[in-house]
Order: C-alpha cells, then structure tokens, then sequence
C-alpha cells in the first residue's frame, strides 16, 4: 500500500515536470525556462515568432502592455492545458485541438477584456483575435509543451510570454515617448524643450518605425552576443 | 467603381505587412529566394480570396447580433453568437485549407507541386485570420466585396513577399554590418518600404 | 484504448467541442452585461461631454437621466417617429437604410436653464469611419460643443480629433452664415481666422486633412437632416436651400 502510494506520488512528479530529479520550485532549469526568452532565445529577436500582431500596437505603452499581459495569459493557460492532454490528445488531430484551445482561451481573455477594460479593447480591436495566430503560442505549444511536464510547461510560457512582453515594451516606450513625448498618457518631455525648438517626432507614431525599431533592437542585441549573428 | 476603390485600398493603402504586419513570420521566414516566396504568395492569394467570402457568409447568416432572425424566424432576433466568430474563423480556415490541399493535390498535381509545402503552413498565418477579422469589423455590405477585399490582401502580402524576396537575394551581395546581417536588415528594409507604401495613403478613386 | 483510433479520435473531439463550447457560452453570457453597460454608458458620456459636463463612467446613467430632458427620433420630414427609441438607434446601420427609412435621433439637454440640442454625427474619415456627438445652443446655430471619435485614424495624426484641443476649436463657432444660410463647419487647413468664431471654419490638425475633411462632411451632412426639425421647433429663422 505505502509501496504504491509512492509510485502514485512518483508519476504525479513526473506528470507535472517529467523529469525525475527533485529540484525546487524555481530550481537552476526552472530558472532558465524563465529567463532565457528574454535575451539569448527571446522568441520575437531570435526564434523569429510572433511577430505579426505585435508590432501594431506598439504606438504607446498601455495599450503594449495590456496586450503582453493577454498573451501571457493566454500562453500560460494553453501551455498548461495541453501539456495536461498530451497523453490523451489523438496525433492526427493535434493541430486543430491547439488552435480550438488557443481560440477558446482568446475568446474568453477579449470578452475579459471588453468587460472589465472596455477602452484598451477598443483600441486592441482586432489585435486581440490575433493572438490565436500569434506564432509564439503555437510554436511552444508543439516545441515544448507537447513534451514537457505541466509545471515545466506553465514555466516556459511564462518565459516566452515575457520575452515577447520586453521587445513590446522597449518598442513601445521608445515610440510613445520620441513620438508623442509621453508615456502611458502622461506629458514626460517638459514644456520647456519645445520652447527649445525640440519637436514630437511624428514619423515615430506611423507603423514603418515599429519596424525600424526592432531592426535596431536586433542590431543591439546581436552586438553584445555574437552568437547570434547569421551567415548572409 | 467601390470595389475597384476597394481592391487598390487592399492591396497598397492597408497592406497586410506594411500596415498592419500581418503575416510577419512567414513573411520573414520563406523570403530568402523569390521562387519559394512566390509560391507563398499565390497560396495566400488563395487561400484569402476563399475563406473571407465564406466567413463573410458565417458572420452574417450566423454570428451577427440577429443574423439568425434573417432565416429561422423573428424568435431568434436577440441571439448574438459573435464570441464564436473566433473561433468558427480559425476552423473555417483550418479546414479549408486542408480541403484546398486535398482538391489541389487531387486535380492540380503541377499546382501541388508548387503550392504544396506552403498550404499547412498558411493555417497559422495571421494574414488569413486577420483578413476575416477585418472583414468582421468592415461591415461589407455582400459577398462580393469582401471576395474582392480577401483577393486583394491576398495580392497585397504576395506584393510585399515579392518585392522583398528580391532584395534579400541582392543584399548578399552587400556587406552588411555583422550583427544587422539576416533579420536585422530585413526588418529595416520592411520599414523603409512601409515608409514608401505611406505616400498610397488617402488615394480614392 | 488506441489513440490512433478513428473512434477515439471522434469521441475525444467531440467531448473536446462540448466543454469547449460551454465553457465559452458560460463565459460569454456571465460578461454581457457588463459589455453592454460599457458601451451605453460611453455613449452617455460622450453625449453629456458635448454641453460641458464631464462625468466618470459610473455616474454616467445619473447624470444622463438628470440632464438630458428629452430624447426624440426624427423621420426625414423634421417629425417625430413614436415607433423608435431614439437611444437604441445605431447610426452605422440607419445610415445603409433608404433615405426615407431613417431615423435621425436627437437628444434635449437642459443645463442650467439653458436648452441644447445634441445631434449623433458619423461619417468617414482617412481609414475607416468616424463619428461624434455635437451641441447646439438654443438659437440650432451656435455649437455649445462637440466631441468625436474614430475606428483606425493615424496615431498622433488623423486620430487626434479625440483630443481635447481639437475639439474645443469648434466651441462656439456657428453653422451658419449671417444670413440663416445653413453652412456647417469646416476644418481648414492653413486657417487665418484666429480667434474668429463666426466664419464657419476652424482650424485643421497638421498631417490629417482627409481626417479634418471627414470631419466637415460628417457635420454638415448630418445637421442638414435636422434643418426641417429646427425650423419648426424654434423660432429662429432657418432659411432653407
């Protein structure tokens, strides 16, 4: 009885993170899960993903921010939940399972979002819909989430969520305050620069510069680790 | 006249990547030679020209607050099933494109052979939802604009692939500073020719 | 049982489909209500904002029933229709309906004794539609005020017609001209007028002219359609084209 309470207990671990070493909460690899998304393995810089309905919302910060809060949620969760069903799911229809989880997972986050932070959904609109495409979701979900342990798996959308939140955020900051001079809505740049002759930089707000900005992002981040640079 | 108005706002004025970057990753990730990037193009030409007709007709024969009152009688009036609409596109699209894949495969072996790889890669790309959202939020009055409107994001991502496909292939002739070199630059170019795409704006025929 | 099974696979899609489809139902009828609530009461907000009285959404509904004193539809005549309620009327759908079949809705307000007449505008702007709400003081020639919104105009451009600046510019100027010629007011680019509030202009946002367009047409095609309700109600001299 006591003999197969252990096991019990055995397989509940290696469920939840499939490996059979103990390590602690937020042990060494747990760790890396979270951090690595954010710099060396950031899943919009590096693993090219996600890109797509990112860039858009980027003009200023709040609405940057909820959006990288919504998608986390909706990683985490799916993360979670298919990494619950990974031995049930039926190979053949695996696609279409993620996607029907994702879309669920979406559909509840934007009416959340209508319900409770009506405005930054209007300006989101259709943005929100499309994190169902949004290739970050979908490439952890059969890269990771398919082969890992639930806790594991709840980790690395968490990472990858927030690795997508900083080039958000960075994109965002530098848009709303060269553009706009402020950020989150406030008046940052003093009224005494423009007395100086300092001007909003419009072209900032227009969507060429989002692009522009993750180029240079890119060019940064690829400066300090060299690894990363590509052949051609 | 509106759709002729409509297809040319489609295609250059609301460009799928450059004003709304829709479509990024695969965007990014089949530019690297114009052979693969056309085949691209002409699936996604496609595969919008057919789901955005057809979840034109889901949205208003079935989601809309009231659609259903329009076939099943003035009891359904107050029935609004739009917190499907996400949900119903992406399986619409999803099976269409499998269904494309099978007739193509089946009829169209030469079509196959040259569509064929980039079809199951469509199913996730934001272009394609983001074409029915849009059409969605449009509000298009029949079917045959949001057939024109699908065609011509369609055309307007081909468009954009293309031109960008044949940049790649002349900048690694370039030498292009280490780290800029791959993506760096080819996210800066896609600016630089957003920049160009602006000067469409606010053109109405 | 085989997980390759067709029979798995069908029962496990469609247990998959049932709480899927629950759970969204549950979701989606338990955050109704407060969806509902949110857009009426921006709608009240964005209605009292126009006669000066700024309010927070929760006391939207009070400060809604206190202020405005009547609310009315009109038909294409000037007459008041009895069989719609003008609150629940959508502009963006009655504006695809036969010129005949429309119904203008227009709310009274009364502020501090004074009386003013809030007409819903909508039209297009550079992307996609835009829309607004506008006062008129109890001679229907002064504007009281004004505010407007929009769908997808440029950022920091075409989409600063929400701002505050902007649409003070429209306060107090006239629609009409000296002689009770119905005008509007137009938003120009490169306007010399100052100050000048009687020369039906005001001045454009740099960079957004076909916004600032919009937004003429949206006023002076909208208020048109009350002209006949105007002349009748109120003593002023309307004179009409």
């Amino acid at each position: 009885m006591a003999h197969n309470k252990e096991t019990k207990k055995q397989e509940l671990i290696l469920f939840l993170s499939d490996t059979d070493e103990r390590e602690g909460l937020l042990g060494k690899k747990n760790r890396k899960l979270l951090t690595d998304p954010l710099t060396d393995n950031n899943p919009i810089t590096v693993q090219v993903l996600g890109i797509c309905s990112a860039l858009a919302i980027t003009v200023q910060l709040k609405p940057a921010i909820v959006m990288s809060i919504a998608v986390m949620a909706v990683m985490a969760f799916s993360n979670m939940i298919i990494s619950a069903l990974r031995n049930l799911i039926p190979s053949r229809i695996r696609i279409i399972v993620q996607l029907v989880v994702v879309a669920a997972l979406v559909i509840i986050v934007d009416q959340i979002l209508r319900a409770y932070a009506y405005d930054v959904s209007k300006e989101l609109s259709v943005f929100v819909g499309l994190i169902i495409t949004n290739c970050i979701v979908m490439g952890r979900l059969e890269a990771f989430a398919l082969g890992h342990g639930v806790y594991k798996s709840f980790l690395d959308g968490i990472g990858n969520a927030a690795g997508y939140a900083f080039i958000l955020i960075l994109v965002a900051f530098f848009r709303e305050l060269l553009g706009a001079g402020k950020l989150l809505g406030y008046q940052i740049i003093p009224d005494s620069f423009y007395e100086f002759g300092y001007t909003n930089n419009g072209l900032m707000l227009l969507s060429p510069m989002a692009l522009i900005t993750v180029g240079l992002i890119i060019w940064v981040q690829r400066s300090r680790s060299r690894s990363l640079i590509e052949q051609n | 006249m509106d759709l002729i108005n409509l297809a040319v706002r489609s295609i250059f004025i609301e460009n799928m990547v450059f004003a709304y970057f829709l479509g990024m990753c695969s965007y990014l990730a089949v530019s690297k030679s114009v052979k693969t990037a056309v085949g691209l193009g002409a699936a996604v030409v496609f595969v919008l020209g057919i789901t955005v007709p057809i979840n034109w007709l889901l949205d208003t024969y079935l989601l809309k607050p009231g659609a259903l009152a329009q076939w099943m009688g003035p009891e359904y009036a107050d029935i609004d099933l739009s917190f499907l609409s996400f949900i119903m596109f992406i399986a619409v699209i999803a099976s269409m494109v499998q269904l494309v894949e099978m007739v193509v495969e089946r009829f169209a072996p030469a079509l196959y052979g040259a569509l064929g790889i980039f079809l199951p890669l469509i199913a996730v790309n934001c272009a394609i939802l983001g074409g029915s959202l849009f059409m969605q939020q449009k509000d298009f009055s029949n079917i045959g604009e949001s057939a024109v409107y699908g065609i011509g994001s369609g055309f307007g991502f081909f468009l954009a692939i293309l031109a960008i496909a044949a940049i790649r292939e002349k900048i690694s002739y370039s030498n292009v500073p280490a780290p800029l070199r791959g993506l760096g630059i080819t996210f800066i170019i896609t600016g630089l020719m957003a920049l160009g795409f602006m000067s469409f704006m606010g053109i109405e025929i | 049982m085989d997980r390759n099974s067709n029979s798995y696979t069908f029962l496990f899609a469609i247990i998959m489909v049932a709480v899927v489809a629950s759970a969204l139902a549950f979701a989606a009828t338990n955050l109704q209500p407060a969806q509902a609530k949110n857009v009426k009461e921006e709608k009240m907000q964005n209605i009292l904002a126009t006669v000066g009285i700024e309010t927070t959404r929760d006391s939207a509904q009070i400060l809604f029933d206190k202020y405005i004193i009547d609310q009315v539809a009109l038909d294409d005549q000037g007459k008041e229709r009895t069989d719609v309620d003008a609150f629940t009327v959508d502009l963006k759908k009655e504006l695809k309906r036969p010129v005949m079949d429309q119904a203008y809705p227009l709310y009274v307000a009364e502020v501090s004794g004074e009386k003013y007449y809030i007409v819903p505008l909508r039209g297009k702007g550079l992307w996609d539609a835009i829309w607004g709400y506008v006062a008129l003081k109890d001679d229907v020639n002064t504007i009281k005020g004004a505010v407007f919104d929009h769908k997808g105009e440029t950022p920091g451009l075409g989409a600063e017609i929400t701002q505050g600046w902007f649409k003070k510019r429209f306060d107090d100027e006239k629609i009409m001209d000296e002689q009770g010629n119905f005008i509007g007011v137009s938003v120009v680019k490169g306007y010399q007028g100052g100050d000048n509030k009687d020369d039906n202009a005001v001045d454009a946002i740099a960079g957004s002219t076909i916004t600032g367009n919009g937004v003429t047409d949206m006023i002076s095609e909208r208020l048109q359609r009350y002209l006949p309700y105007f002349k009748e109600k109120t003593n002023v001299k309307v004179a009409m084209q």
